[in-house]
């Protein structure tokens, strides 16, 4: 047995069923935990003071905001090869969550901009090429909801999503070269030794499991709501013509 | 491909509309801008490379539904997906037709509306220079906007939300071209690197569109 068979929308439904329960139940458990002991129980920071402790939801929203345009990428090329209509219903699943968590890493970036840098916004680049993801985001929303007819619309959105993944790559470096940048470099990496402390390392890391489990359970939720509609529909359109 | 060129040109001159508009909307943009800003000549020459390649921009933006929706509405883009010359040559002559109707007389004119907004002497060159790299690719990436919202009815609106975010790249280079120009500090690597992106788009775009084109004419 293929792993394909899970994406037939009946077995979908079936398994993701208990795993949702067990995201959502994961992602009340790390965000309550990673938050409470980063927002009580870590110290100050030398120099930011409280300020610091935004970093539990900007970087995992952040990170979010990214790899949810990558998952969306990756649902796209699989509807587009193997034409799995969950997939395709996942990547528009998906969309609104990842402008959800654009949204939230420019607002909490800009809350602790403006004691730290002095500004809400500055035209730096990452939060310029961040800004330019929100409005990727929200034309493939806008497209999805433009089109009356579901494949057309799946095959359309997966192009665009293509295209514009490239074009937002070399937007993320064409920003770097217009101007300077005032945002620190990353506080996360798999192959450099990190940037942050162990004391708020490791609240970050729960809160991070947490946010990978909360999309997780998002995008499930949404997409096995993709599937019912479509199923309504289909027996709608069934009793119409009876 | 040449037959398909001449019969865009030609219709693109023809029919009025498209053509002088352009330019005309890329002038009033101009025209507009010192209402706004202020008359001062020192700010003005700041801010003119950067709003010439804005307006640029945007001119280019107006008649991009024009590329397949006429087409697509009398019938003859089907005729031209069953002709023996693929529809990615469609889509490539397409964005060139948009491209010389557009994008070159943009690039020809924008000069005389740099004397407007009192540009400095040393910026005419790389704004001609970068206009002329640019412009192509902003017809190209355009041609696949078009492409994907041809079915649509109201469709502009849309057009402009999806191929705005993807014109970042041009105009940063083409704007910091000019700027590095004037300054001295060399504008020879985003006039390469804009180079690079008007190519990448004729190599790659063409597929994507006629990809977008195939399912719409579905």
């Amino acid at each position: 047995m293929s792993i394909w068979e899970y994406a037939n929308p009946k077995r979908f439904m079936d398994w993701t069923a208990p795993v949702m329960r067990v995201a959502f139940a994961v992602a009340a458990a790390c965000l309550a935990i990673g938050l409470i002991w980063g927002f009580f129980f870590t110290p100050e920071e030398a120099r930011q003071g409280s300020t610091v402790k935004i970093i539990y939801l900007h970087v995992p929203s952040a990170l979010m905001a990214i790899n949810a345009w990558f998952m969306m990428l990756v649902a796209s090329l699989i509807w587009l090869v193997r034409r799995h209509h969950v997939s395709a219903l996942a990547a528009r699943a998906a969309a609104p969550v990842g402008l959800a968590m654009t949204v939230i890493a420019l607002i909490t970036g800009a809350i602790w901009g403006s004691p730290m840098w002095g500004t809400y916004w500055a035209w730096d680049p990452r939060l310029t090429s961040f800004l330019i993801l929100f409005l990727f985001y929200l034309g493939y929303i806008a497209l999805w909801a433009a089109i009356e007819d579901a494949d057309t619309a799946a095959d359309l959105t997966s192009v665009l999503c293509l295209v514009g993944s490239v074009f937002a790559i070399l937007s993320r470096y064409a920003v770097n070269f217009w101007n300077q940048g005032l945002h620190q470099g990353a506080s996360l990496s798999l192959d450099k030794e990190e940037n942050v402390a162990n004391v708020f390392y490791i609240p970050l890391l729960v809160c991070i499991a947490g946010f990978v489990a909360l999309f997780l359970a998002l995008v499930l939720l949404r997409t096995r709501t993709e599937i019912r509609v479509r199923r309504t529909q289909a027996l709608l359109a069934r009793a119409q013509r009876a | 491909m040449k037959a398909l060129l001449w019969r865009d040109l030609a219709l693109a001159v023809r029919a009025g509309g498209g053509f002088g508009l352009g330019l005309a909307f890329f002038l009033i943009v101009v025209v507009l801008v010192p209402f706004g800003v202020g008359p001062d000549r020192s700010v003005l020459a700041l801010i003119a490379p950067g709003i010439l390649w804005v307006a640029a921009l945007l001119a280019a933006l107006l008649s991009l539904d024009r590329i397949f929706a006429l087409d697509f509405e009398d019938g003859s883009l089907a005729l031209l997906a069953t002709a023996p010359l693929p529809l990615e040559g469609v889509a490539l002559i397409k964005a060139f037709a948009h491209w010389i109707t557009t994008g070159l007389p943009l690039t020809l004119v924008a000069p005389a509306l740099g004397f407007f907004l009192n540009m400095q002497p040393a910026a005419y060159a790389y704004l001609l220079v970068s206009l002329a790299i640019g412009t192509p690719a902003l017809s190209m990436i355009g041609s696949f906007g078009a492409a994907l919202t041809v079915g649509l009815r109201r469709g502009g609106l849309l057009l402009s939300l999806l191929v705005l975010p993807l014109y970042v790249p041009t105009l940063i280079f083409g704007a910091e071209a000019v700027r590095r120009g004037v300054d001295g500090t060399g504008a020879a690597a985003p006039l390469m690197l804009m180079g690079a992106i008007t190519l990448g788009c004729f190599a790659l775009l063409p597929f994507a569109a006629a990809a977008v084109l195939r399912i719409n004419l579905r």
